[in-house]
């Protein structure tokens, strides 16, 4: 009944379109104009819109900056991240303001010279000097980004460490993760697909010598101001280990390991006690109960950020910023791989 | 056919008359379906792209519905997809299909196919003053290509384990391995089929234009006489020539790894429980042939685009095209530099990071040759006297989202910064904006303004207006906001945001995105009925209605095989002669000779 009702309210709505069409045309045929040519009246209005179209597009933006950039993620949580955080702001700034000096102008420029009949345009085909300018002021504020960029990544991708970092395994399969820590060693032992076998679930080479202190877990807990350099393997399709909180991300690539190192600098407890965070949660708290869901504490998160199946939007582990000795307890208590297999 | 064809080439190339009595009278097959005419095979190229844009579009308002409202129940899409919306509740598999059928759709059907095929197929023989393509057949076989992709792609919607969904990159392993998810069955060798044929007729279509372009342009059409349209439309078919096949090697590689069991990209691998037995491949691979072809491609979609604004915006300022060399210059350099860029889709995914800095450095400098476009759009608006045809407003919106979308390029392409924003919302903000929105608002651009040319009617004009308002506004509200919910940390490509308690506070973004969508979707009910309603009731053209300087205004309005009856024009000018002083008129055509002591260009 409902697709009946449908149909003909669709042939309905074609039908007065084209009586509409008909009425439009005769009506300008008998003022003699012709639909399609653009009067001065149009470029009046259609001038007009745009001026109105570039300011409502600016306070827009200036009205999202104000109510969604609270909405965006928190100071960052580790070392790194704070560098990260300072080349952003710089290249924001610098486009913004070049958002906010060329769209002003290509709407301002359509209003100003909006057509009119007893109007000539200027000849006006080049001129080398400005074009100069344009090539070469954008180049010059490229230059530094470039630099600045550069040297960012360098930092990022090739950290000097003064302690030695702790090795990590960031393990990922359809759709969760897991974790092995390289134990007293900190060194982790051989593993490959080929060895999964029962409990032994990221493949772990038994006869290798390495492997026996390393501890298999279900949360990542990282003690706060140590590096940590994380190796990402994956057992069936590409992965993505976004931890967002911490500015850090690498893909997980069957065949190969991966690898990412960072300087945790917030624990956990410490960053749900910052003003920003904590107006974060009381916000989405307050959206929580109205919805009758159970309330939330804000974490760190590990999340997988490239499609890998119908579960991808449900692949998520807690990340726990501590202290040197409540990580140090936390890992006395995983077993060891030689005490579970 | 291929003998015509071959006529008219030659008769071209000494640009001399042409006696059209000795054609066969055209029936319904030869006239509609197996055209080897230039302006028919565009007309082709624009109607196919205009449906598979419907069909992507209309994909993707059902999947923000589910976007805004996870989980709920809407029967309109169990209507549509039946058992993949049991209850109205969007199926998780089904989403992703529709994702990436959606990107497959708009990236390569619409803004390829239907944009590049539309244009360059009408405006290369006419603008130059060419009587068809070099070769007439080979136009019609690239047509045909695509036509069958095109039905490929579609039939691939309704195989059983449902359409190919590991993204519009389908990368390996996940769209290798059927057991990986369901789209990477069936559905996905129907994708690679669809794309090989694709590939195919991308190729001939591109080969042909580039040979015409070079060797049949009329008498005095100088390279640098050359309209800016078909400046772009050369070089983008230069850049498809070169990066297409890789494209296609890619495709192949995994053809070979799905039913042949090589281990191109796949290397040990343990997926629902089975261990596989390949070894010694990496999917890196695969994302570097990928994005060999994937990084051009934004280019092969965005230089026609910007091709059509150059003329449009110079004719309708009626003022030239300022800094013509400049634009020259510029698309070449973009053209370059697209093909060393494309490790900025891949800065963290495993490549070496002193890459990183390099494609870091290559990246960033694409920013200069596009400032300079941008610049002169702009100046050309400076002093004009602009009219407002819808044409002349989607051009402006163009360069709008151009500088908007390119902006933020400056931050996805430094690749200490993409570690934090890749394959978030911002990523996908991006693109649309300075790639989708811009290159399908040159696509309407073109439509409107070589409306005219093509069915030798007007459009009408105020329902131009306001579909262009609708779809610009609605454009911005769509993408604009994405910015924001990508610097919170979401995740493209998520069915649901729901799992995660610190994006709840994103769901009012979502549901603004979601209304913006459908709005804008709508919308686009309004040109496709302009386009139909015109086609056939709309008032007969005029000889130039927009009181152009190209060639193809001279051309008769009622299409004929051969374009101009009796001899092709001779150009004696540059494009761009609008309100050149000592003229009457504010536009001066390029077949008009050179006045005495007349300064030329």
């Amino acid at each position: 009944m409902t697709g009946i009702i449908t149909i003909v309210v669709l042939v309905l709505a074609v039908i007065t379109a084209l009586q509409l069409m008909r009425v439009f045309e005769l009506s300008s045929k008998a003022r003699k104009q012709v639909e399609y040519e653009v009067t001065d009246r149009d470029n009046n209005y259609q001038g007009w819109l745009m001026l109105l179209f570039g300011i409502a597009m600016i306070v827009s933006l200036f009205w999202m900056l104000y109510a969604w950039l609270p909405l965006t993620l928190p100071k960052p949580a580790s070392e790194h991240g704070v560098e990260i955080d300072s080349l952003f702001k710089i290249s924001m700034w610098v486009i913004i303001a070049m958002f906010l000096l060329v769209q002003p102008i290509l709407f301002y420029l359509a209003w100003r010279y909006r057509g009119a009949k007893d109007r000539k345009a200027a000849y006006y085909e080049h001129n080398n000097r400005l074009e100069f300018i344009w090539t070469i002021v954008p180049a010059i504020i490229l230059a530094v980004l470039i630099i600045y960029g550069m040297t960012t990544w360098s930092n990022v991708m090739s950290p000097k460490n003064e302690k030695e970092p702790i090795v990590v395994e960031v393990y990922a399969q359809q759709f969760k993760w897991i974790i092995r820590y390289a134990g007293e060693d900190n060194k982790l032992g051989y593993a490959n697909v080929r060895l999964i076998k029962d409990a032994n679930v990221v493949g772990v080479d038994t006869l290798d010598l390495l492997s026996a202190d390393d501890k298999v877990a279900s949360e990542i807990h990282l003690p706060v101001g140590r590096p940590v350099l994380f190796r990402f393997r994956s057992q069936d399709v590409i992965h993505s280990a976004y931890m967002p909180h911490f500015r850090a991300q690498m893909n997980c690539v069957p065949g190969m390991t991966t690898q990412f190192q960072f300087t945790p600098s917030v624990t956990t407890a410490d960053i749900r006690q910052d003003a920003n965070v904590q107006a974060k949660v009381a916000r989405i708290n307050a959206l929580r109960t109205e919805k009758g869901l159970e309330s939330y504490a804000y974490d760190y998160l590990l999340l997988c950020n490239k499609v890998c199946g119908s579960g991808h939007f449900n692949m998520q582990m807690n990340i726990v910023v501590e202290s040197e000795e409540e990580y140090a307890k936390w890992l006395a208590e995983q077993k060891t791989i030689a005490e579970t297999l | 056919m291929a003998d015509h064809a071959q006529e008219h080439a030659h008769d071209t190339a000494h640009a001399e008359g042409h006696d059209h009595d000795e054609h066969p009278v055209d029936n319904f097959w030869t006239k509609y379906i197996f055209s080897t005419d230039h302006k028919m095979i565009a007309k082709q190229f624009l109607i196919t792209g205009m449906f598979m844009g419907l069909v992507g579009v209309f994909m993707s308002m059902l999947f923000r519905l589910q976007l805004a409202w996870p989980g709920e129940s809407f029967p309109i899409l169990e209507t549509f997809l039946g058992k993949w919306a049991p209850d109205g509740v969007l199926d998780p598999n089904m989403y992703l299909a529709l994702v990436t059928i959606h990107g497959t759709i708009m990236v390569f059907f619409v803004l390829t196919a239907g944009l590049s095929g539309t244009f360059s197929n009408l405006l290369i023989p006419l603008q130059i003053g060419a009587r068809d393509m070099a070769s007439g057949f080979l136009n019609m076989i690239s047509y045909w290509f695509f036509a069958a992709s095109s039905v490929v792609m579609l039939t691939s919607l309704f195989v059983e384990t449902g359409p190919a969904s590991g993204g519009w990159t389908v990368y390996p392993p996940l769209s290798a391995l059927p057991q990986a998810m369901p789209g990477s069955g069936a559905g996905m060798t129907l994708w690679l089929v669809s794309m090989t044929l694709f590939v195919g007729g991308s190729l001939i279509g591109s080969l042909n234009y580039i040979v015409t372009v070079i060797n049949l342009r009329t008498k005095g059409m100088t390279m640098t006489r050359l309209p800016l349209t078909i400046w772009a439309f050369l070089v983008t078919a230069i850049l498809g020539v070169l990066s297409f096949p890789v494209l296609l090697s890619a495709a192949l590689l995994l053809i070979f790894d799905r039913s042949m069991g090589t281990s191109f990209y796949l290397s040990d691998i343990m997926v629902a429980g089975e261990l596989l037995s390949n070894q010694g491949g990496s999917p890196i691979l695969y994302e570097h042939l990928f994005w060999f072809l994937g990084h051009p491609e934004v280019y092969i979609i965005l230089l026609p685009a910007l091709g059509i604004t150059s003329e449009v915006i110079a004719t309708n300022s009626r003022k030239p095209i300022f800094g013509y060399r400049a634009m020259i210059g510029s698309i070449l350099a973009i053209a370059f530099l697209s093909f060393v860029v494309w490790g900025h889709h891949m800065f963290i995914t495993g490549m070496n990071p002193f890459l990183g800095s390099v494609f870091t450095f290559t990246t960033l400098l694409i920013a200069i040759p596009s400032a300079v476009k941008a610049f002169n759009y702009i100046t050309t608006l400076w002093k004009g006297n602009i009219q407002f045809t819808p044409a002349m407003l989607f051009s402006i919106a163009l360069v709008s989202t151009f500088v908007a979308g390119g902006l933020t390029g400056i931050i996805l392409g430094d690749s200490a910064l993409d570690i934090n924003v890749h394959d978030t919302y911002f990523v996908v903000a991006h693109f649309h904006i300075v790639m989708g929105l811009s290159a399908i608002f040159g696509m309407f651009a073109g439509v409107y303004h070589w409306f005219p040319k093509m069915y030798g009617r007007m459009m009408n004009k105020t329902m131009g207006y306001l579909h262009f308002w609708i779809s610009f506004v609605t454009a911005y509200g769509v993408f604009f906001p994405m910015h924001f919910t990508g610097l919170a940390g979401l995740p493209r490509r998520y069915y649901s945001s729901a799992e995660f308690p610190i994006f709840d506070e994103l769901h009012d973004i979502n549901v603004i995105i979601t209304f913006f969508a459908i709005g804008g979707g709508i919308a686009q009910v309004i040109f496709i009925f302009n386009f139909f309603y015109s086609m056939w009731r709309g008032p007969k053209a005029p000889q130039n209605p927009w009181r152009s300087n190209t060639l193809e205004w001279t051309a008769p309005v009622e299409h004929m095989h051969g374009n101009w009856p009796g001899a092709i024009p001779e150009v004696q000018r540059w494009p761009y002669d609008y309100s050149k002083p000592g003229y009457e008129e504010d536009f001066v055509p390029q077949n008009v000779p050179i006045k005495k002591g007349e300064h030329a260009h």
